[in-house]
């Protein structure tokens, strides 16, 4: 049974090979693509940031802006807000960040159902991208794995302005190396358009996202 | 400048009014028009039904019959798209890549050839009467008018131009389509009417009498006084003619 | 060989279906009203877009490229994702694609299934090969939940349950969640849907999505989604199983630059939607430990054979042409008869399923043209439909009266005499004509008011003159 299977397998494999080479004939063909569209930025530092704010709000995001060094109090700030007490941080979120006051709890492998009866997360980025309002998390030590920015229905995302992008392009080049690790883009909170195609906010993922952008 | 038209097989017989107002326009402007009584059809219909033999035919006869013209100028938007879109593809299973490719560049709907070619948007008209102009889909998608036709209108004496609502919308002609699936049409038309009758215009016109034959036989049928013209009869059209 | 798109085979012609929705006020309302919605949005984001014709160019592109190199792409993708924890499987058809399916989902053990929408499943009627064996498949994207939930058929490829408004939602959610009270407002129903399917994101084992592209460079798998149902699918579940058609492949991870950003305007007329989720085999401590590909062809290397319309194949399923289709907003879906509709699936869904089920598809377009115009890879839909119709001609498809009309026609406008003696029939026909009109035509139109002179007659008196 179980060669036969293997074998079953195999055959459709090369079945579809064989019908591909057919159907596409024998010339190696290079195809060309030209690469017209944006690629590069095109606005100022301010611009861009402006830009990403507006894109944000678009989405009903929460934005909070500060300095290097004043994450702790505007994460306070933010969390107090939304009057979130109880929050889930990735394992590696630096300690240094957090605000005395709130409970952080990290992420040592807590299962799904224990995920799902905490209040929020709060993360840190890889990337984002002005022009679509696109936070990019590659799930690092500090963005923590999917599930934590997934199940809660709040997420407070940090980013700093050398993480920022403008283009689309730019903002997916920017994994580099970490292209291959799970990699979620979020551009605003969960939502949908399946009902009458008008974008109702918060269906399964965090219904409500907030963002700290940190100048550098 | 010798002018040849192609009148199109359902202009010469549903139409003749349409060719002898284009024929009017280009001598009023100083130019000589030519008739080649050889013409028949550009094979659209077949080509667009799936009747590739017979469209080739069709397009054969075409290049034979105009190839040494200066320019041809023709009043459908569809029969100068089905010539520009698909005439160069069927060539080359014809073996006449050379001769299409020669002709093709020569070949003009008729308000585009006012404006492009000759470089006149006054043609000299008098219509007194408020217009309303549905864009035919190969107009519009094919030949890339833009305003041109508008251009024409405006600068007509006497014409009220009345912008048409949804102006980009088919109004569900489609040749064999209305045939097939004379429901859907029919439904495409009725909105088409409704933005037609909306606009208040008196005259609904266009460059394709295709669809104003369609547009123009569901009026007929309503309350309301709108009727198609073609444009080329309003761009004939002179003081003292109504 | 099961080749199957749904239950297209078996689907009434479109001029059949078409009708019977025509009388159905409220569907076209509906319809109406949500094309107009999604195609303003869709004109204002795609506006801002100074290169969006450069983008349409390197999509389509990148598509030809793709499918001209097709075999080693998937070679690679199949290597890259097995070296990264993967499990690639080939599925020639409907049937051997779902019986690859049951099999994984019953080497666990398992007796149900977490879906996120996945136009392939739909193809392959996996649902129903599911609860055949036992097996219970949940569908979590709100509008196949809408629809899986009222028994009803996907109308629209991105938002299939498009026909239906608000309160027809909210009455298919009270009679089928077992609720007493439910507000009216498009948030209450989210909220319902997500308390709803909450618990089975928590329990069920094995998760099972499409893709919208896969990369053979990284062997990663991307999904597009916007209410997070995408990304509870493919992240929670302990085993996930992803079948895609063998044409999502593209070359590149870079390539993904510029379908994210066609996609989304195209689809829903957003910058971006809210989730892509891109992943790369099995990650340990992130998401499912087991991860299927079945790479679907059911068809599809068919259509890869024929030149002339091997394009079709480029479609990302953003499903603009259907919203842009002036035949689509009159009849919406259904007419259809597949889970492609519109004119995207008039093309595809004849090349799939075999051009004997359905020769009326081709014909149900005007050929207007607005279906290529905002096509976002620039699929040439009405000169493959032009295609399909001459292959059905030539197969001797067409009805008898139609063949004979246009040899009829075809022999006359050969030579300008014969032309001239069928003008002077129908001048002689014309009051037959007027009195007993055209079949079809005549219901909502009149004839024109044949001449009695054509164009040819007057050009002659003229020259005597």
């Amino acid at each position: 049974m179980v060669e036969d299977t293997r074998c079953e397998v195999s055959t459709a494999r090369e079945d579809i090979l064989q019908r591909v080479r057919a159907a596409i004939g024998k010339q190696a063909a290079d195809e060309p693509v030209e690469r017209d569209y944006r690629q590069t930025p095109s606005l100022s530092e301010g611009e861009k940031i402006d830009l990403f704010i507006d894109r944000l709000h678009d989405y009903n995001a929460q934005v909070y802006r500060c300095g290097p060094g004043e994450e702790a109090a505007t994460i306070a700030e933010a969390l107090a807000a939304r009057g979130k007490t109880r929050i889930l941080i990735p394992p590696g979120f630096p300690a240094h960040l957090l605000p005395t006051g709130p409970t952080f709890v990290p992420d040592t492998q807590l299962d799904y159902r224990e995920i799902d009866a905490t209040e929020g997360a709060l993360t840190a980025a890889t990337a984002a991208i002005a022009m679509t309002g696109s936070l990019i998390l590659t799930h690092s030590e500090t963005e923590g794995r999917r599930a934590l920015t997934l199940i809660p229905d709040y997420h407070l995302c940090m980013v700093y302005t050398n993480q920022l992008v403008e283009t689309v392009p730019e903002g997916l080049r920017a994994l580099g190396g970490r292209r291959t690790s799970p990699v979620t883009t979020i551009a605003g909170p969960s939502a949908t358009a399946d009902i009458e195609m008008t974008r109702v906010k918060g269906v399964h993922g965090p219904r409500v996202l907030d963002v700290i952008i940190v100048a550098v | 400048m010798l002018i040849s038209l192609f009148i199109t097989c359902y202009n010469d017989t549903l139409f003749p009014g349409t060719g002898k107002s284009v024929v009017r326009v280009l001598e009023r402007l100083g130019h000589t028009v030519e008739f080649r009584e050889a013409q028949t059809c550009c094979g659209q219909m077949h080509y667009n039904t799936g009747y590739h033999p017979e469209a080739v035919t069709i397009m054969k006869k075409f290049v034979a019959d105009f190839l040494d013209a200066e320019i041809v100028c023709i009043p459908s938007s569809s029969c100068v798209a089905m010539i520009r879109d698909h005439y160069p593809k069927m060539a080359k299973e014809a073996g006449l890549e050379k001769e299409v490719a020669e002709l093709v560049p020569k070949v003009f709907e008729f308000t585009e050839f006012l404006t492009d070619k000759l470089g006149v948007t006054d043609v000299g008209a008098t219509y007194p009467h408020s217009v309303t102009m549905h864009t035919s889909c190969h107009a519009l998608r094919s030949l890339d008018c833009g305003d041109r036709p508008q251009r024409l209108l405006k600068a007509v004496r006497g014409l009220d131009y009345l912008e048409l609502p949804a102006g980009d919308q088919c109004c569900g002609f489609g040749g064999t389509f209305a045939i097939k699936n004379a429901e859907v049409s029919t439904a495409m038309l009725s909105e088409k009417m409704r933005s037609v009758l909306d606009t208040g215009a008196e005259v609904c016109t266009g460059s394709d009498n295709s669809c104003l034959m369609h547009i123009g036989g569901g009026l007929t049928r309503q309350r309301g006084t709108a009727r198609c013209v073609h444009i080329a009869e309003i761009l004939a059209s002179e003081e003292g003619d109504q | 060989m099961s080749i199957r798109v749904g239950e297209s085979a078996q689907a009434a012609t479109f001029p059949k279906a078409a009708k019977k929705l025509l009388q159905n006020t409220q569907l076209r309302r509906n319809v109406r009203r949500a094309t107009d919605t999604i195609r303003g949005k869709r004109a204002k984001v795609v506006d801002e877009m100074p290169d969006w014709q450069a983008l349409r160019t390197a999509g389509q592109q990148i598509k030809k490229r793709t499918l001209r190199n097709l075999d080693s792409y998937l070679v690679q993708f199949e290597k890259a994702c097995t070296a990264a924890g993967g499990k690639v499987h080939w599925a020639r058809d409907a049937d051997e694609a779902n019986a690859i399916i049951i099999g994984i989902i019953q080497s666990h053990g398992q007796k149900e299934v977490i879906k996120v929408k996945t136009m392939t499943s739909d193809e392959t009627r996996l649902n129903h090969a599911l609860e055949a064996v036992g097996i219970e498949p949940y569908e979590t994207d709100l509008a196949d939940l809408i629809i899986q939930l009222g028994h009803d058929k996907p109308s629209h490829i991105v938002v299939p349950a498009l026909h239906k408004n608000k309160s027809e939602i909210r009455q298919i959610f009270m009679d089928t969640m077992g609720l007493k009270e439910l507000g009216h407002a498009p948030e209450d129903l989210a909220a319902a849907a997500r308390n709803f399917l909450r618990e089975r994101f928590l329990r069920v084992k094995v998760g099972f999505s499409g893709a919208n592209f896969a990369v053979a460079e990284t062997g990663s798998v991307c999904v597009v989604e916007s209410e997070g149902n995408g990304r509870m699918c493919v992240t929670l579940p302990d085993v996930l199983i992803t079948m895609f058609g063998v044409e999502k492949i593209v070359p590149s991870f870079d390539d993904l630059e510029v379908f994210l950003q066609l996609l989304p305007r195209s689809a829903t007329g957003e910058r971006m939607n809210p989730y892509n989720s891109i992943w790369t085999g099995v990650t340990p401590g992130d998401g499912p430990k087991e991860f299927h590909v079945v790479l679907l062809d059911n068809g599809r290397t068919k259509v890869l054979a024929d030149e002339e319309s091997r394009e079709t194949l480029h479609c990302i399923r953003c499903a603009a042409c259907l919203n842009a289709c002036p035949v689509y907003r009159q009849t919406g879906g259904h007419a259809y008869g597949s889970i492609y509709s519109g004119p995207i699936g008039a093309i595809l869904t004849p090349q799939l399923q075999g051009m004997e089920h359905s020769t009326s598809l081709p014909y149900a377009s005007s050929l207007c043209g607005a279906c290529y115009e905002v096509c976002p890879v620039k699929i040439n839909i009405p000169e493959i439909l032009i295609h399909l119709r001459r292959k059905i001609v030539e197969s001797g498809g067409a009805a008898l009266t139609e063949r004979m009309g246009m040899a009829v026609a075809g022999y006359t406008l050969a030579d300008s005499s014969r032309l001239g003696k069928a003008q002077k029939l129908v001048q002689l026909g014309r009051q037959p004509l007027d009195a007993i009109g055209l079949p079809g035509w005549s219901a909502a139109r009149d004839l024109p008011t044949i001449p009695t002179q054509t164009f040819r007659e007057w050009w002659k008196t003229r020259g005597a003159k």
